[in-house]
């Protein structure tokens, strides 16, 4: 089965499209929704507890694990909810405007 | 092949026949009147052991037709049934099932939505289906609704098609009256209707594939484009299909049955079970020597435009009948598509639009025989053309002012 490849398939025929739309698995990866935010939640590494009650609630799964510790926040994905600056109870997050936060 | 001796069935023991003989992997079914008997009796084969299918016992329609979708995503065989309400209930993932491709066969009771509230057959609920991408059949008789169920199966799976099918029978009409019926053996049926090899099955495919995407607008308008190339494509694979369902049991099979059309020069086109009672007056009309003839798609989605032309080419008028009303628009659905398919073959005569039996109300042979007496007149120009008119309750003259004026 042909697949469409996400760098080209604008350009492609309607006739070239799966049956369906089907796609390869893990799509969503490369579709970057974090310019959808206006605000943006900022880590505290110094705070955190390594609750991991963030990275629970997260509906985008943009709070980065490794090894059982939180490292970082994949800011392609994060759409700006603030659900898990709501829930840390540690002051381990902030959340700031787009246009006031640092170009990374 | 061995044809059962004949016996009396109602058209909802008929497609429930049909589908334990297709033996679907999954049946998400949710019970509404008239459909109800089709789930009942199928889940009497499951509890019984006749068929290898998984019943799933759902909350709503909506619920029912997600579960197929599911179902049918997955790789599997999927059957279910519903009508009025549920079908309305169903309307969101109706697309889903048509834009994801997924082979679904339903049988829809044709039943009046409220309100007022009503059970009765009229095709208001299976025309709020005309749009999303599925391929309509109406069934006549119990007989021609088996044989529709039979068929949709190898239509729907067809490679080339792989497109939900909707056979549909007239609620109480031709669900619950009891006809002659024969059906053909379960090994016939099987073989007929063949294993199903999913083209794109989430659990049958050797990678991972993601299904139902997000799609934005140049590929979501692409995709929408093959939707419509493939519901039109699809005719004459269900064509091939029907006919060769006709050879192995004996039962004519046409996209469009086109009675006494060749000279018929007043022509009525209506569908589903009305078209006996058009014939049997039109039966008489001929005996008198009157040039009638009677016209009745039997698939209506996509529909059969070159057939529905070649049907009405020496008619002089043109009288369509909607079991369904489209409210706020100039005409009924069926009307539309017909004028339109004319129109666009440069056959341009007179034509009136009939709305009639909505909530199961009663067509008469009065009310038939006064059709073909209006015919005349709008083929003798005596009668404007243009019209539509509520059969029975509003009189064809004058009807057409209404939205010319």
């Amino acid at each position: 089965m042909k697949m469409p490849d996400l760098a080209t398939f604008e350009d492609w025929a309607p006739e070239d499209f799966p049956k369906g739309y089907i796609c390869q698995a893990g799509t969503s990866k490369e579709y970057i929704t974090g310019g959808w935010r206006s605000m943006r939640p900022v880590w505290d590494p110094e705070a955190c507890t390594n609750c991991m009650m963030c990275w629970i609630v997260c509906p985008d799964t943009s709070i980065l694990v490794a090894d059982e510790k939180m490292t970082g926040i994949d800011y392609d994905h994060c759409k700006g909810c603030g659900v898990c600056v709501h829930e840390c109870r540690f002051g381990a997050l902030e959340f700031i405007r787009e246009d006031e936060a640092e170009v990374a | 092949m061995t044809t059962t001796k004949p016996f009396s069935a109602t058209g909802n023991q008929m497609v429930a026949e049909a589908m334990r003989q297709a033996d679907p992997d999954v049946m998400a079914a949710y019970p509404i009147t008239p459909q109800t008997t089709i789930v009942e009796n199928y889940a009497k084969y499951v509890a019984n052991g006749l068929v290898n299918t998984e019943f799933v016992t759902v909350e709503s329609e909506h619920s029912a037709m997600s579960a197929c979708v599911g179902a049918a995503a997955a790789g599997a065989r999927v059957a279910t049934a519903t009508a009025s309400q549920g079908l309305a209930l169903m309307w969101e993932e109706l697309f889903i099932a048509a834009g994801m491709r997924l082979p679904i066969v339903m049988a829809n009771a044709n039943r009046a939505l409220s309100a007022p509230i009503n059970i009765h057959g009229d095709h208001s609920d299976v025309m709020g289906a005309r749009d999303t991408g599925w391929i309509l059949m109406f069934a006549e008789t119990a007989q021609e609704a088996y044989d529709n169920t039979v068929i949709s199966f190898p239509i729907a799976e067809h490679p080339d098609v792989q497109l939900p099918v909707m056979t549909t029978l007239d609620g109480f009409i031709t669900s619950h009256a009891m006809e002659r019926c024969v059906m053909e053996d379960d090994e016939t049926v099987a073989k007929f209707v063949g294993e199903y090899t999913p083209v794109n099955g989430l659990l049958t495919s050797t990678e991972p594939i993601g299904a139902g995407m997000f799609a934005n607008g140049d590929s979501y308008m692409k995709s929408r484009l093959m939707l419509r190339r493939a519901i039109q494509e699809s005719l004459p694979i269900i064509e091939r299909v029907g006919k060769a369902w006709a050879a192995e049991c004996g039962r004519p099979f046409d996209l469009v049955d086109a009675w006494e059309c060749d000279d018929a020069e007043l022509v009525v086109v209506v569908l589903g079970s009305a078209a006996g009672n058009v014939r049997h007056i039109a039966r008489q009309l001929r005996a008198e020597g009157k040039k009638v003839g009677v016209v009745r798609p039997r698939v209506y989605r996509p529909f059969p435009v070159q057939q529905i032309v070649e049907a009405c080419k020496s008619a002089k008028a043109v009288a369509i009948m909607d079991r369904a009303d489209s409210i706020g628009g100039q005409y009924g659905p069926l009307a539309v598509d017909v004028m339109s398919a004319l129109y666009a073959a440069g056959k341009n005569v007179p034509m009136h639009n009939y709305i009639f039996g909505l909530g199961g109300n009663d067509l008469t042979n009065e009310l038939v025989s006064q059709v073909f007496g209006d015919l005349e007149k709008l083929a003798a120009g005596t009668l404007a053309t243009g019209g539509l008119s509520y059969l029975g309750m509003q009189e064809a003259e004058g009807a057409q002012n209404e939205w010319l004026a």
